[in-house]
């Protein structure tokens, strides 16, 4: 009778909200790592302010930041939905245009 | 047969983890655009299974390459050549000094650093999808194009990552360190 336990991961009506936080903050962090690149390429204060680690210079401190407000942003999110049903289509292309935003401020152009 | 130590990382590194997690990005790819099978219960559960297994598989690749691009090769790329010394040990220095090779770095390496970061970032949300939703995934067709759609940026971004790391290699090769004798 295995169908009959259902594995709690694998149920079909789980909120949609734990989904749509972790897009939702990708699409962010994505975002932030191509505005910080911008930032860190464009001032020089921001260069300096993002050299944590000398022998890479100041993109561990692009990835590093990006990283974390990524990973707080995606635990907010996921507290404050994780039990609701959002608009997921909204929300997957305000994630998608944060992504494609992303992507072109990381083009050394 | 020798290889350098920074030789050995800059394959772990590109041919190691980089090339597997592009190698596996078509398994993912296929997996999450086969139609869902709605009447067998159990082989369902087990593609959601697979694929949950798949993508943590790749996110720790992802994870591996980046950190060990930004944080073990990068600064032996970039490092400043002391006055008088052969730029042959200094790639970013060696591309810089002849305008033939200079986009390599301007162009190739610039958007590599920064463009591969996101492939982490985009595998992992993807991993963590599949982990909760399991075969729930397949079903719900808004969350299964979102994960697709990001696991094909991961792809693209890890392609324009591999592509000018090759090239960044054939024209100036991060190498040092140690010797490592592979045969006699």
């Amino acid at each position: 009778m295995k169908d009959a336990v259902q594995d709690p991961r694998t149920r079909e009506d789980t909120p949609s909200g734990a989904g749509a936080a972790a897009i939702l903050a990708a699409g962010l962090g994505c975002f932030l790592l191509g505005a910080l690149t911008v930032l860190g390429d464009q001032s020089s204060l921001c260069k300096a302010l993002l050299n944590f680690y000398k022998p890479t210079g100041p993109l561990s401190g692009v990835t590093t930041v990006a990283v974390a407000v990524w990973l707080i942003t995606w635990a907010i999110f996921h507290r404050l939905w994780r039990h609701r049903e959002v608009p997921l289509g909204r929300i997957c292309w305000i994630a998608f245009a944060l992504l494609a935003l992303g992507i072109v401020l990381t083009l050394p152009f | 047969m020798e290889i350098t130590m920074r030789g050995l990382w800059t394959m772990l590194h590109g041919m190691g983890f980089g090339a597997l997690y592009l190698m596996a990005c078509s398994g993912a790819i296929v997996e999450l655009t086969r139609p869902a099978v709605q009447s067998d219960v159990e082989q369902s559960e087990g593609r959601g299974r697979f694929l949950r297994n798949w993508l943590v598989a790749m996110a720790v690749l992802a994870w591996l390459t980046a950190l060990s691009g930004t944080y073990i090769l990068y600064p032996w790329y970039r490092a400043v050549p002391p006055a008088g010394a052969s730029l042959t040990a200094y790639p970013q220095a060696l591309l810089k000094s002849s305008a033939s090779t200079a986009a390599w770095h301007a162009v190739g390496m610039e958007w590599k650093e920064h463009v591969a970061w996101l492939v982490p970032i985009c595998i992992t949300m993807a991993a963590a999808v599949a982990a909760k939703y399991g075969r729930g995934l397949r079903r719900t067709h808004q969350l299964r194009s979102a994960v697709l759609a990001f696991v094909l940026v991961s792809f693209c971004a890890a392609g324009v990552a591999g592509f000018f790391g090759a090239m960044l290699n054939k024209h100036a090769p991060v190498e040092g360190g140690r010797v490592i004798h592979l045969l006699p």
